[in-house]
């Protein structure tokens, strides 16, 4: 058997989940879809003392219109968000980036509540989450609280939930109507793991834009919206002179490592090709 | 750790066992069953190989514990068709040279079935993203792609002449 030898625990409700996280701390792990998590332990790389399965906790796969936001429970899979047509409505951006999210038998395991808690610098949703101002609905023994995905994903595979919370719901902002946006992903295989990918949005008003939010996968350990490149676009028209500009302040701003797949000047040539392409898009896009 | 109870119907059959917690549901698969048509690769979730149908959807039996899937219905390879009766898709992959060293096919055959089951006429497209995630070594995607599409066809004509 591959994995260390752990306790089993199958919660029967959140509180139920609650209650073995606080009982067991450091030592429990949630396990929700597993497609990260198992893949971990099989290698050894985590190696948690008490598995708490929340799998089962049905109440927790949505997705519903909430006012403004987009709600979606944390255990719903990927194919349950990637083929929603209320997502496609409300949040193209994420459907768009859900297109590149695994395949499709990881898809239909794997949720997204698990995916963002997981923090791999290498996904996409984590980007996503920050470019559309998501909202985590955290349960813990010490009540409900809502982080902000900018606070949530403190850093690779760790985040600022607590030993004893469960993220129970993701908050996207509903895009507005007439948005520009955009998602770009560069990869090897359609599926596999980013080389680089980048997201943006912005609303169009008298011809610039506004509330600008760009960012990247795979341009650094810890870098997902980029402030420069978004400084260089707000107030402004897109043109060949401000594409250009945000370009290159990504280029400058961005930390990306060398690995297997590309080293760091292929990646860098990514992150100015890939910002020109979702800025060229999403204006095509905005109305 | 202590073993736990797990009931877990595989093909038709309820098998009731007392499992590690850490039993892989691939490994539960091929020694507590013994059925062995379930392949094991990478078992850590990169090839795709150990596919199993869980609750009617594909899912890596490598990324299950047994324990996780106690309660569910899962379908291997063996519950498709025998060799003197082989199923349409597993009949398509035999004429179409669908398989070199067979290593992949059990998945590549379960993921066409699932696919098949909510779309009946894929396109070349779909056909190849949905395979995506299943891995050939000997690189024999073409005539895999060849041999989805014309069980489509003949699932199809199978279809109409039933009705």
């Amino acid at each position: 058997m591959k994995p260390s030898a752990f306790e089993y625990v199958r919660a029967t409700s959140v509180d139920d989940a609650i209650s073995a996280l606080s009982q067991h701390g450091d030592e429990a792990r949630l396990l929700a879809g597993g497609q990260s998590l198992i893949a971990m332990m099989n290698t050894r790389l985590a190696e948690p003392k008490v598995l708490v399965d929340i799998g089962r906790l049905s109440d927790l796969s949505y997705i519903r219109v909430d006012g403004d936001a987009l709600s979606i429970g944390a255990l719903t899979t990927h194919n349950t968000v990637l083929q929603s047509a209320e997502v496609a409505a409300h949040c193209p951006l994420v459907s768009a980036a859900y297109a590149n999210v695994a395949h499709h038998t990881v898809r239909n395991r794997g949720t997204l509540g698990g995916n963002l808690c997981h923090n791999d610098p290498a996904s996409e949703m984590p980007l996503v989450a920050s470019l559309l101002d998501a909202e985590l609905v955290l349960r813990g023994s010490g009540g409900e609280r809502r982080v902000a995905a900018e606070d949530f994903f403190v850093d690779t595979f760790h985040t600022a939930a607590h030993a004893d919370e469960i993220l129970t719901e993701i908050r996207f902002a509903r895009q507005g109507a007439g948005e520009g946006w955009a998602f770009e992903v560069v990869s090897q295989l359609k599926g596999d793991y980013a080389i680089v990918a980048a997201g943006c949005r912005f609303a169009m008003v008298d011809g610039v834009c506004r509330g600008v939010r760009l960012g990247f996968v795979g341009a650094g350990p810890a870098i997902k919206r980029v402030a420069a490149a978004e400084t260089a676009l707000e107030g402004q028209p897109v043109n060949g002179a401000t594409i250009a500009a945000v370009a290159e302040a990504a280029v400058g701003a961005v930390d990306p490592h060398a690995d297997m797949h590309a080293d760091v000047q292929y990646k860098l040539d990514l992150v100015q090709a890939l910002s020109e392409r979702v800025l060229k898009q999403a204006a095509s896009r905005a109305v | 750790m202590a073993k736990m109870p797990v009931s877990i119907t595989v093909n038709g059959q309820r098998y009731e066992r007392e499992v590690d917690p850490r039993l892989l549901l691939s490994d539960f698969i091929r020694h507590e069953i013994g059925l062995t048509g379930t392949h094991v690769g990478c078992e850590n979730g990169a090839c795709g190989v150990c596919a199993v149908l869980i609750n009617g959807k594909t899912g890596l039996s490598c990324l299950a514990f047994a324990v996780q899937c106690d309660g569910d219905e899962i379908e291997t390879i063996e519950s498709l068709g025998t060799p003197s009766d082989l199923h349409p898709i597993q009949e398509a992959f035999w004429e179409n040279h669908g398989l070199q060293c067979g290593f992949c096919t059990p998945a590549m055959v379960l993921t066409a079935h699932e696919l098949l089951s909510r779309n009946a006429s894929p396109s070349r497209a779909e056909i190849i993203e949905a395979i995506g995630g299943n891995l050939c070594r000997c690189t024999g995607y073409q005539t895999i792609v060849d041999s989805i599409e014309q069980a489509a066809e003949q699932m199809r004509a199978g279809k109409e002449e039933a009705a």
